[in-house]
């Protein structure tokens, strides 16, 4: 079989222009590629790049002031494809809430707070499928009992700020579904909200894809999130994939000392409880350009010299496992252990 | 005798509506009946949900919120009957660091006056050169050099703020702080960085913590004694291994389920109790056990009619439910199926 992904990124860059300053590379050349019915994780720390990779994709990014570079190729539904970052403006708006969709992490300020949630439901039906009255407004209704909102007639009529944080979330997501988008990409969706209620989202979200073959794209901080929803995780650095695995794959096996260093920051519930954490040291902000060395050697316990001749290149071990590290936590397979 | 107790203690806010003649119409219990005792050089964890009334209670134990019943005793007197003048300067033995570092340091005020505000208040150091020595002591302290003294808050990154505003708390020589949400607002790196600079203070300084975080992995890791707090009151309350191990409280049980561990291959294994469900209104708890709205264990007899004490069941151990020890034999099954997290590999 040799179909195309629903999604294929690549190269994709982001740079944000500033009068006579240097620019902010925010993305750096991340490729990816999103298919039906599969869940894709991107993780990073704040800065990493994640969230305007998603606005890049959606063409939410600003006009002007920034650079976008490389290609997103988009199975269309109706055949065909189309660069998601080449389209304009209009087909865009087409697309957006039809094919592609986006659920943010704040609910509150993605909602419109004078506008009864049934209204925002059916808009998106009004916009796209054409559907009217009282029978936008029926659709708007299973859409909530599905997504979970008890007693959905009466919530219809009610305003974002009656509805608890975890109900916005599903009005967010209702209306994100509301045309079967083929496409899902979800920005941080649990990150405002209780642990109980993130199971319950996180759930719904996963459901979503096990029955409709949405292919959901997860941007998130937490690794404990992504370890038990996604089957592929990308890890981001300072606006550059540095490792990027299955997910048993990269749990087993961090490669990158960013990755590992990570997974030893996260206290976790199953671990004895004097388990000391190693921390990375330093912080982001201690990130330097891509183009003079790697980006985490100034935080990196592995640091040696060559790690500031250039950008390291990507490399693989295994299946779709890489990693961007002259001196990976790891050993690749047929290479010694360098048995720091 | 602990460091600190804490007995039976409520605050409740008053509900007020009308303009001119305002008339209390109810009142949100924010902390219902709450008693726990922290002992000098260990930690207590305070872990629960939005609205559970953990700040709240952080903020009772310091006095900036007023106590409406109940006792909060540090070194055996209680606070919330002390004159102004004499909880002044009990406050010395008590700090607070909060969540947000951005919002609870002056953005006017440069670190070295942050820090010495809190000495000049107290009047403690014999002059300015022993101040200036105590800032540059706690400064060194939490990993930051006598070089911040000139700088402004928004000079740091999130986590240098955190722990400016530890050192600050540091160079009052507490015997205990107020944790609130100390690491929430920081990125995974910056929060191991923090909890283990809190450990490292405690393991040099004998200081106690207060801990109160929503994460329960965080809370665990960090502390000696855990407390799970839902709408008001203590549910369970164990040894931090303990409580992972054998959590009693079927709320305790459903918050750990929906923890995640970042590892797959646990993942794969958990199953999670789903609730059903939000927080009930704490200006109109249910009766009965507060859960019991939501209680995938719920029984006919007592849970929506009584009030569940928390009461002892093992060393250490204590839970507010009813049927503690049927649910943990396994004799009352829950009414909602228990779902494997993914279907499928």
């Amino acid at each position: 079989m040799t179909r195309s992904p629903l999604l294929d990124v690549d190269e994709l860059s982001v740079a944000f222009t500033r009068r006579r300053r240097r620019d902010v590379q925010a993305v750096d050349r991340i490729s990816f590629s999103l298919d039906e019915g599969r869940i894709t994780g991107l993780v990073g720390e704040s800065g990493c790049g994640k969230s305007v990779t998603s606005l890049a994709l959606m063409g939410l990014l600003p006009a002007r002031g920034v650079r976008v570079g490389g290609t997103a190729r988009f199975r269309l539904g109706g055949g065909g494809e189309a660069d998601l970052l080449a389209l304009p403006p209009a087909r865009m708006r087409d697309l957006r809430g039809s094919e592609i969709a986006m659920v943010f992490q704040d609910p509150l300020s993605s909602l419109n707070p004078v506008v009864p949630i049934g209204r925002q439901v059916a808009e998106v039906l009004t916009r796209h499928r054409g559907v009217k009255g009282a029978a936008a407004r029926d659709q708007a209704a299973e859409l909530l009992d599905r997504v979970g909102i008890p007693d959905p007639g009466r919530r219809l009529r009610e305003y974002p700020h009656e509805l608890s944080g975890g109900m916005r979330q599903r009005a967010l997501i209702a209306m994100a579904v509301a045309c079967r988008p083929r496409l899902l990409i979800a920005d941080e969706p649990t990150t405002a909200l209780d642990v109980t209620i993130q199971a319950q989202i996180l759930e719904l979200l996963s459901g979503l894809v096990a029955e409709e073959g949405t292919a959901l794209l997860m941007i998130t901080h937490d690794l404990g999130v992504v370890a038990g929803l996604c089957d592929e995780i990308n890890v981001l650095y300072s606006g550059r994939t540095v490792e990027g695995a299955e997910r048993h794959e990269l749990f087993a096996a961090p490669t990158h000392p960013y990755t590992a260093g990570l997974l030893g920051s996260i206290p976790r519930l199953d671990a004895p409880r004097d388990e000391p954490l190693t921390p990375v040291r330093g912080t982001v902000d201690d990130a330097i350009a891509w183009d003079d060395g790697c980006a985490f050697a100034p935080r990196c316990d592995r640091f040696a010299d060559d790690c500031l001749g250039g950008p390291p290149p990507m490399r693989e071990r295994g299946a779709g496992h890489r990693f961007r590290c002259l001196h990976p936590t790891e050993p690749a397979p047929g290479e010694e252990s360098e048995g720091r | 005798m602990s460091l600190l107790e804490i007995e039976d203690l409520e605050v409740h806010f008053p509900i007020r509506r009308g303009v001119l003649l305002e008339r209390t119409v109810g009142r949100v219990r924010a902390v219902d009946g709450v008693s726990l005792s922290v002992a000098a050089g260990t930690t207590y964890g305070l872990v629960g949900e939005s609205g559970c009334g953990k700040t709240t209670l952080g903020r009772a134990v310091l006095r900036l919120v007023d106590v409406t019943a109940g006792q909060v005793r540090l070194g055996g007197v209680d606070l919330a009957g002390l004159p102004a003048e004499e909880l002044r300067r009990s406050r010395r033995r008590v700090q607070m660091v909060f969540q947000d570092p951005l919002g609870s340091l002056d953005p006017r005020q440069n670190v070295e006056s942050l820090l010495l505000e809190g000495l000049e208040v107290h009047g403690l150091g014999a002059d300015r050169a022993a101040r200036r020595a105590a800032v540059v002591d706690a400064l060194e302290a939490v990993g930051l050099s006598a070089s911040a003294l000139p700088r402004y808050p928004h000079e740091f990154s999130g986590g240098q703020r955190q722990r400016i505003g530890i050192a600050r708390a540091l160079v009052l020589s507490p015997e205990l702080i107020v944790c609130d949400e100390p690491v929430s607002a920081l990125d995974v790196s910056i929060q191991a960085q923090v909890l283990n600079l809190l450990e490292e203070l405690q393991r040099e300084r004998g200081l106690a913590y207060l801990v109160i975080a929503h994460d329960l992995a965080v809370v665990r890791h960090v502390s000696d004694t855990v407390g799970v707090m839902y709408l008001g009151g203590l549910v369970e309350e164990a040894p931090g291994d303990g409580l992972y191990a054998e959590p009693l409280h079927p709320y305790t049980r459903s918050l750990i389920s929906a923890v995640p561990v970042p590892d797959p291959a646990v993942e794969d294994g958990r199953r999670r109790i789903l609730l059903q469900g939000d927080l009930p209104s704490p200006a109109d708890p249910p009766p009965g056990c507060r859960f019991h709205t939501r209680c995938p264990w719920r029984q006919e007899e007592l849970c929506a009619t009584v009030r569940p004490e928390l009461r002892q069941v093992a060393e250490g151990h204590k839970v507010a439910c009813h049927h503690a020890e049927r649910i943990a034999a396994g004799e009352i099954a829950p009414d909602t199926a228990e779902r494997p997290r993914r279907a499928g590999p």
